[in-house]
């Protein structure tokens, strides 16, 4: 048989050079650098970075591995979950069911249980509170509630081909029913005041500038690792397989695989990405309560994915630090005029960004090269061409 | 003779006729008393699909009604007929995406199709090509045909899995087949729809079946690459069953050659069979399809 060329295939890299510096850049900013500007530049320095800015990004950052878990399920397996706030909350009460644990006696009430439960005059906790004095079990949960329910519901949707915006639906559909049903007082999480006040995690005060700053690392570290992690799944034949199924469906099943267990396989891993984030989120924030299962909450989430640009891994988690800035910088200065901003950034989005931010760079960026090339190639024929002549008629 | 040499020679026998019977027993000829491994079909028979009084009804319309057919290991069976004979849906029971009213589907003489899942069709070895060319558009011609490889399908497989050389030559090999080489790494949503076609064709190709359902698959082709395709069908014929649901009568008789058997469905039965010169010679075909 004759040599068949085949061009190598671009993948197997997990990074390229630009993205191993951007991720080395990413943790020395997260690891050093934050710490570093917080705790030791003095407060009146130009360099420090105020308490408040930690709490903020800390906080941006739980949204933006929200984002990046949105970005896996509808980026690149085209469906679109409207419920992802839920897994959020799910992991968030998680933790905050551990932190309400450690408040101990000193609470208001100076009881053994959380002070609403003596509100409520129960005299033993509830079932679901059996273990929540240990952080380990409780972290197990973090993962394993958001997990098990997006395994189960996602088996009965997905078995029964439900797709599309009917996909949607229900799931937003669900989130409600489980705000509903959390902002009742006798399910036992505190109804619509939720969970807050929390004095100490594993006996440490929580609200010392030192907690406060492990917290915002390890949320760093947790991003870059997830982020790592989506890269190395979307790189692989399994992330390729998705992508086949967001384009067509039909032509997965009729090659062999079963859409059923991929789509599973990543809806569940994007649930319980989602319950990290919440879990890193509630010691950071200091509440958790039914609002967060809000329809809102969980369409923010796709908006941050959208306005970043989808499929991109790292738009995504520029759209949750872009909309959540802004909105923080707007509340400020307009609160009156923040909805109107947001409602005007998403029309625009969507009619002129259709690849989000991240989109817009890369359409920028190849512009101006192939106007380069452009300008390149035509210096080349306008000055080589009668030197290659030349050379032709010598060698002729 | 020693009786340690008469021993040898007797042990010798005994494991020659072991041999044999192990051998004779996976053979390709017999039909009986021979072990299939697991969900393997069993074409001893020479049936490689066989359809029998299969019937599908849509709100009371009968979109197939009791249709028999017997596709034989190797052979390319061309199938035409007006549109809304039947033709798509009997490729969905074939290959599980309808679930017929009555009848039987079986691939080989063993394997029950009525009883799988599309996914697990495919993976016995039916693939089937779609009337509108469906490829992944987003994904680069090479990963198009990469996912279509027959490998593992099972996800932890899928995210561990690594391409090895003789992968890549056969993917190759592939894409020279369909004359795609060059596009290798292009967006399969920017080729054009008779490369697409091609495109699609050559996914089948690697995941090895035994059948081949190709519905129109020479819609929206030029002329030359019409020819191309007739031609490659042809080299698959023998090592693949072949059924091609074709309107291009000038195509269907490259295709059967003017001897090869062809089938003509007609208000979701077998109106008639025979070479394409006795079917287009046929009063009652005549009347219902190629009568004007």
């Amino acid at each position: 048989m004759t040599a068949l060329k085949l061009p190598p295939p671009k993948r197997g890299l997990l990074l390229g050079k630009a993205g191993w510096t951007g991720l080395m850049l990413a943790l020395i900013v997260v690891t050093v650098l934050a710490p570093l500007l917080n705790l030791v530049v003095p407060e009146g320095s130009v360099f420090h970075l105020s308490d408040y800015a930690v709490a903020l990004i800390g906080k941006i950052m739980c949204y933006a591995i929200c984002a990046l878990a949105m970005d896996l399920i509808w980026g690149y397996t085209g469906i679109l979950s409207l419920g992802h706030g839920l897994f959020f909350a799910l992991g968030g009460y998680a933790m905050g069911m551990y932190l309400m644990r450690q408040i101990g006696h000193d609470g208001n009430y100076k009881s053994d249980l959380p002070d609403f439960m003596v509100f409520l005059d129960w005299k033993a906790l509830p079932w679901a509170w059996a273990w929540s004095d240990s952080f380990i079990f409780q972290m197990i949960c973090v993962v394993a509630v958001p997990g098990v329910l997006a395994l189960i519901f996602g088996f009965f949707a997905f078995r029964s081909r439900i797709k599309g915006v009917y996909f949607s639906i229900i799931t937003q559909a669900m989130t409600f029913a489980a705000m509903l049903l959390f902002f009742r007082n006798e399910t036992g999480f505190g109804g619509n005041n939720g969970f807050t006040d929390f004095k100490r995690i594993l006996g440490i005060p929580i609200a010392q500038p030192s907690t406060r700053m492990v917290l915002f690392v390890l949320t760093g570290l947790v991003l870059i690792g997830f982020w790592v992690m989506a890269r190395y799944l979307v790189n692989s034949k399994f992330g390729r397989v998705l992508q086949a199924i967001r384009d067509a469906e039909t032509r997965v099943m009729f090659t062999g695989y079963d859409p059923l267990a991929y789509k599973l396989a990543i809806w569940t891993l994007s649930a319980m990405m989602c319950g990290v984030a919440g879990a890193l989120y509630v010691p950071q924030v200091g509440i958790i309560n039914p609002g967060e299962m809000s329809a809102a909450s969980s369409i923010e989430i796709a908006v941050w994915a959208a306005v970043g640009g989808r499929a991109t891994l790292i738009g995504p988690i520029v759209g949750a630090f872009f909309v959540n800035g802004a909105k923080s910088a707007f509340t400020q200065i307009f609160p009156e005029f923040w909805l109107y901003f947001l409602g005007a950034l998403f029309i625009a989005v969507t009619l002129f960004l259709p690849n989000g931010l991240v989109g817009l760079v890369a359409q920028l960026r190849e512009r101006a090269s192939t106007s380069a090339k452009l300008k390149q190639s035509r210096a080349a024929e306008q000055g080589a061409d009668p030197a290659t002549e030349i050379a032709q008629e010598a060698r002729a | 003779m020693t009786p340690e040499l008469q021993e040898a020679g007797a042990a010798q026998l005994a494991a020659a006729q072991a041999r044999l019977q192990e051998a004779s027993s996976g053979g390709r000829d017999a039909a009986f008393g021979r072990v299939l491994h697991g969900a393997q079909p069993d074409f001893a028979h020479g049936v490689a699909l066989y359809l029998d009084e299969i019937t599908v009804s849509f709100d009371g319309f009968k979109a197939l009604n009791a249709l028999s057919l017997a596709i034989n290991v190797g052979e390319l069976r061309c199938i035409i007929g007006p549109n809304g004979a039947g033709k798509t849906t009997m490729m969905d029971v074939i290959t599980g995406k309808t679930r017929p009213d009555h009848g039987t589907a079986s691939f080989g003489s063993n394997i029950d199709l009525l009883r799988l899942r599309e996914n697990d069709i495919a993976q016995i070895g039916i693939g089937r090509k779609f009337q509108k060319p469906t490829v992944y558009e987003q994904l680069s011609v090479f990963e198009n045909l990469e996912l279509a490889l027959k490998a593992d399908r099972r996800v932890r497989a899928s995210i561990f899995s690594r391409l090895t050389g003789t992968q890549l030559d056969r993917i190759a090999e592939i894409l020279q087949l369909i004359h795609l080489l060059p596009e290798a790494q292009r967006t399969a949503g920017l080729l054009s729809h008779g490369q697409k076609q091609w495109l699609e064709i050559g996914m089948l190709l690697m995941q090895d079946p035994k059948l081949l359902l190709l519905d129109e698959p020479v819609a929206g082709m030029t002329d030359e690459e019409t020819e191309r395709t007739a031609e490659l069908f042809l080299s698959l014929e023998g090592q693949h069953s072949l059924v091609v649901v074709e309107h291009d009568m000038k195509f269907v008789g490259e295709l059967t050659q003017g001897w090869k058997k062809v089938t003509v469905l007609h208000e979701g039965s077998v109106l008639a069979e025979g070479t394409l010169a006795d079917v287009q010679s046929n009063e009652k075909v005549v009347e219902v399809y190629l009568g004007r």
